[in-house]
């Protein structure tokens, strides 16, 4: 079957003159167009025109507006043609066309005809083209006919009118959805391709509504689904169902028999679908995937190229939650790793990095290095990424990974490869204290040679803070003093840096430094200029004596304890003044972060480039708010908003949800209210909330809400007394009370008399966790090491049985609302033990940090171990009282 | 204006992104694209481009190959000078697309009788393009089947294009497809 697939140059001139389009010149074709105005059309070669225009498009031509508009008119001179052929190119162009609505016009009533035409081709492609090209208005004129399409006998028309259907929904949904009955009738159809259309939009119109995509799927799961097609989108369905559905975690999970039965269909599409969807029901069990591990196994050794991809892909996905699952698949996904497939071998071998033992890294890193270079760099990052976790999974073995990732640094690639690598040597020498020091040297040695500010930034201040504290800190001293010389301004910055910090450390490089920091003093950018001068007198330099006291230190080494994005914001608002900026005053909660920020645990603060943007500061807005109402102003500083808390269901006539702001002696629950009824006016709203579940809380002020308009948030505020600096924890019910006003949304007048109503809310409570902010801290090590030993508390709990180590984990910083720090908070997979850190600021302003060791075993019964420090015992004792009383 | 359909999840329904027909040094025969990801032409030139350096070397004749792309699934398989590609999202089944992409390749081969290169493709564009409308249908797949994708193309009624074979199909459009290479050839 194979040929030579390409006739070298020789005949290639010989080749080009075969193309039919050969010299073809859009101005030419635009003149040969008007043969469509001939009164004794050529359908012959009207045909070849709009081939010819067609291939134009094709080639990336466009055509001006004037031009598109003069081709479009005279196409429409084409439906007077009898011939199909040529109606078929007509209605392929005018789809290409785009017309303008008032050119739409012009084809309407031609289309329309054609819709209701004996000919079954006609009416199809006429539905297709008058949908894609129409507009809201026109559309109810067709509707009937649209809707009498859906349940044509002829396949190809209802499949037209489905597919339509599918695609109006997003533009014209209440129309579609007024077809329901005609496409329930269309799923039963007996044509395999008009039944997967039909299920497709069934399952649009009625996706919000989960009981009826719930009946959907239990009435088709027992009857039979012709098409494969089909098989799959009920397949979809049906676990949308299952993660809806299945919250208790006792008892037989719903429809797994029916996806399991999938597993046997003839259909390999079929059997793949559900294979997949099996391996991501939420907390699959062993048992439950067993028989699509099964399957996938078979496909992998299948000779079908795609088959053998998706099922590695799918495994590689299984085998980071459940890694013990994949591994009866392993002398199948060895023998991939030279399957010619590129992206085939990639997905094995990173499969492999996590199923597979250590006796067997080395061998797989030999296959690995052979392979590297002919990847594309996306693939190489996950290789890279899956070495990092196999080498913090196996320290051992860090030598020989190291090596490979040295190897890998020198060689070509991208910034996002290299980002990668170095991350992963970062994280390497902080976890493996025997990597330290042949790492570093692998990252001065790239830094004599990187093309990327910011990596060379990452690294100068890494090193700053691991250099000095090596055997031989001398000789990083050549490779930080050269970026001084060769580098940009940003790179020479933190170059500065680093060597002040060196000299900071250790006191016999201390006088060397100082002679190249006074060198840096005549640097031409001021910010060089400017750190040198600093260090130079926070270390003594100008009088070279004296022991560098704690201050330089933390000044050096410290992190800054306010997020970056925050002190970014209210240095914006700060307004230059005989006051000076006060750091404290910045708020220290940490927002919300992007899933990313868990992906680069090596980024350190070097403030360049600072990588996540968060969104509109909601505690800032807050503070605004709240100081703008008189009442609360006597409250003093805010300490914490928490997130909004939902206190109604979704779609129900009022939305409701809370948000709580804490202060030293006062709480404040911030309600704010949606009115979704547009016949209602909502006055004087309030809630009216129960705090007999709260004893230390006593209620101080209500302030109501005036009018509430439908569909125009408003907040209504209750504030409470508590004792002050005690983290006082209880349970409020809340019951929303209104007087509500009739509207008439047409003319909007709203009648006079109102009427008392209420409206029940979900309860909300007040936790420890509330009085907590989350605060992390760069080096947790150094922070952890600089409190008062004296204020260490440790004691040891049993967790009872847990469903996963994770979870238990995920379940204490629940509990507690700290930052997880160094990204300690991700588990790795089937650790038996596993050690978490955390940070955060209590109320009072009390730094407090916590070490966590947890450990499980067999029957997951898991215990913990407890260690806090903090500024205060007192609080150290509270977040015991916390977890035990959690 | 016509509606630029949007994209949707992979809760709904499979869908298709783009389908691709490229010679043997990467330049367009037919192409169509499904979705905005690549709003202007010089962003779908350098997909094709490089899409087409990934898999040049690749040996995608006997099977159809598959290949991970710029968060992109991509299916493809060659013949003679032709490239044919398949694209949809990175959540997609990928059997699914590899259906789609033999429902279109064994089309062209039934409507080209056989005869599947550039220059034949070229001299029957008109039918490559039906070809692709009967297919998809704003991402949406219409039709998997070969047999009545062609027949679909070739006929002029849908009437009977489920028992199309590829007999009667070669005997329809023959004389058609002879005087329409002629014709533009003049």
């Amino acid at each position: 079957m194979a040929q030579p697939l390409v006739k070298k140059d020789d005949d290639r001139d010989d080749e080009v003159e075969y193309s039919p389009f050969l010299g073809i010149e859009k101005g030419l074709v635009l003149q040969e167009a008007r043969a469509f105005h001939d009164p004794q059309l050529d359908a012959r070669r009207c045909s070849q025109v709009i081939t010819k225009l067609l291939y134009l498009l094709n080639q990336g031509e466009t055509f001006t507006k004037i031009e598109a508009t003069e081709v479009f008119f005279a196409v429409t001179k084409l439906f007077q043609s009898k011939d199909t052929g040529l109606r078929r190119m007509v209605y392929l162009i005018i789809k290409e066309l785009s017309p303008s609505s008032d050119e739409v016009i012009i084809v309407t009533s031609s289309l329309m005809k054609d819709m209701n035409s004996k000919t079954d081709m006609y009416r199809a492609n006429a539905i297709r083209v008058l949908c894609r090209i129409t507009d809201g208005t026109l559309l109810t004129q067709i509707e009937r006919y649209l809707k009498q399409a859906v349940v044509d006998k002829n396949p190809v028309v209802a499949s037209a009118a489905l597919v339509s259907g599918i695609h109006l929904l997003q533009t014209n949904p209440e129309i579609v959805k007024r077809w329901s009955n005609e496409v329930q009738e269309a799923v039963q159809s007996r044509a395999a391709l008009v039944q997967f259309h039909a299920l497709a939009l069934l399952h649009q119109i009625r996706q919000n509504d989960r009981l009826a995509v719930s009946k959907l799927v239990t009435s088709l799961t027992k009857g039979a689904v012709r098409s494969p097609l089909a098989q799959c989108l009920l397949i979809r369905y049906t676990s949308q169902v299952i993660r809806e559905t299945s919250n208790s975690q006792s008892g037989e999970r719903p429809f797994f028999d029916f996806l399991e039965s999938c597993l046997r269909h003839k259909a390999e599409m079929v059997i793949f679908e559900a294979a997949r969807a099996i391996t991501e029901l939420s907390g699959v069990t062993n048992r439950e995937l067993t028989p699509a591990i099964t399957v996938l196994q078979l496909f992998l050794s299948s000779s079908k190229p795609v088959l053998r991809f998706a099922a590695v892909r799918t495994l590689n996905k299984v085998a980071m939650t459940h890694p013990l699952a994949v591994t009866n698949c392993n002398i199948d996904m060895e023998s991939l790793i030279s399957d010619q497939n590129r992206s085939i071998a990639t997905l094995a071998i990173t499969t492999l990095l996590k199923t597979g033992n250590e006796s067997s890294v080395d061998r797989l890193m030999k296959q690995i290095t052979n392979f590297m270079s002919d990847i594309a760099d996306e693939f190489k990052i996950v290789v890279v990424e899956a070495i990092r976790s196999l080498c913090l999974k196996f320290p051992l073995k860090y030598r020989s990974l190291m090596n490979f990732l040295s190897n890998i640094l020198r060689e070509e690639g991208g910034f996002e490869y290299k980002k990668a690598i170095v991350d992963s040597i970062v994280i390497l020498v902080r976890d493996i204290p025997d990597a330290k020091e042949s790492g570093l040297i692998h990252l001065c040695e790239f830094i004599e040679d990187c093309e990327f500010t910011y990596l060379s930034t990452q690294i100068l201040h890494f090193l700053g803070n691991e250099g000095p504290k090596t055997s031989d800190p001398t000789k990083f001293i050549r490779y930080i003093y050269n970026r001084v010389i060769l580098e940009n301004a940003t790179v020479r910055a933190a170059a500065v840096s680093t060597l002040a910090k060196f000299g900071a450390l250790v006191e016999s490089l201390k006088p060397r430094i100082f002679v190249l920091l006074r060198r840096c003093l005549f640097d031409i950018d001021d910010e060089v200029r400017d750190r040198a001068t600093l260090y130079l007198n926070t270390l003594g330099g100008d009088d070279s004596v004296g022991e560098i006291d704690n201050d330089v230190k933390e000044f050096l080494f410290g992190s800054l304890d306010v997020p970056l994005s925050n002190l970014e914001m209210s240095l914006q608002n700060y307004v230059p003044s005989e006051e000076p900026f006060d750091i404290s005053s910045v708020p220290k909660e940490v927002k919300s972060q992007p899933l990313t920020e868990k992906k680069a645990p090596g980024k350190v603060p070097t403030g360049l480039g600072a990588p996540i943007s968060n969104p509109t500061s909601t505690v800032d807005g807050y503070e605004k708010l709240l100081s703008s109402i008189p009442e609360f102003s006597s409250f003093g500083t805010l300490f914490k908003s928490s997130a909004p808390v939902e206190l109604t269901e979704a779609e129900t006539e009022y939305a409701v949800n809370v948000v709580k702001h804490i202060f030293d002696e006062h709480v404040v629950f911030q309600y704010n209210c949606t009115n979704t009824i547009p016949e209602q006016l909502l006055e004087n709203v309030t809630v009216f909330v129960d705090a007999s579940d709260a004893e230390e809380f006593s209620e101080v002020v209500s302030k109501p809400l005036r009018s509430l308009p439908y569909d125009s948030p408003g907040q209504t505020f209750v504030a409470f007394e508590k004792p002050a600096g005690v983290p006082a924890v209880g349970k409020f019910s809340n019951l929303l009370k209104f007087i509500v006003k009739e509207v008439d949304p047409a003319t909007g007048e709203t009648e006079d008399e109102g009427v008392e109503d209420e409206y029940q809310l979900e309860d909300l409570e007040i936790v420890a966790a509330d009085y907590m902010l989350k605060v992390g801290v760069s080096n947790f090590r150094n922070a952890w090491e600089s409190m008062d030993p004296d204020s260490e508390r440790v004691d040891e709990y049993g967790l009872g049985a847990r469903e996963s180590l994770a979870e238990a984990v995920s379940a204490v910083i629940t509990l507690l609302g700290m930052q997880p720090c160094e990204g300690t908070d991700a588990v790795p997979n089937n650790s038996r033990s596993h050690t978490c850190l955390l940070s955060g600021v209590f109320i009072g302003n009390v730094k407090v940090l916590v070490r966590l060791s947890f450990g499980i075993d067999g029957p997951k019964q898991v215990a913990m171990k407890l260690v806090v420090r903090s500024d205060d015992p007192a609080i150290s004792d509270a977040i015991h009282e916390i977890v035990a009383n959690g | 204006m016509a509606h630029s359909y949007g994209e949707y999840s992979k809760e709904s329904y499979p869908s298709v992104k783009n389908i691709l027909l490229l010679d043997s040094e990467g330049k367009r025969v037919a192409v169509k694209y499904f979705s905005d990801d690549w709003p202007t032409l010089a962003a779908k030139l350098s997909f094709e481009k490089s899409l087409f350096a990934k898999t040049v070397k690749t040996n995608a004749r006997s099977e159809a190959e598959i290949t991970m792309f710029d968060s992109y699934i991509v299916v493809y398989k060659f013949v003679q000078d032709l490239h044919f590609f398949v694209t949809a999202g990175s959540d997609e089944n990928e059997l699914i697309l590899a259906a789609v992409l033999q429902g279109f390749f064994d089309a062209v081969g039934l409507l080209l009788r056989n005869d599947v290169e550039k220059r034949t493709a070229l001299e029957n564009l008109d039918l490559i393009l039906l070809c692709i409308d009967e297919i998809i249908d704003g991402g949406i797949i219409l039709e998997t089947d070969a047999n009545t994708i062609a027949g679909k193309v070739a006929t002029n009624g849908g009437d009977n294009t489920v028992t199309f074979s590829e007999q009667t199909l070669s005997q329809a459009f023959a004389t058609a497809r002879e005087h329409l290479a002629r014709s533009l050839l003049n």
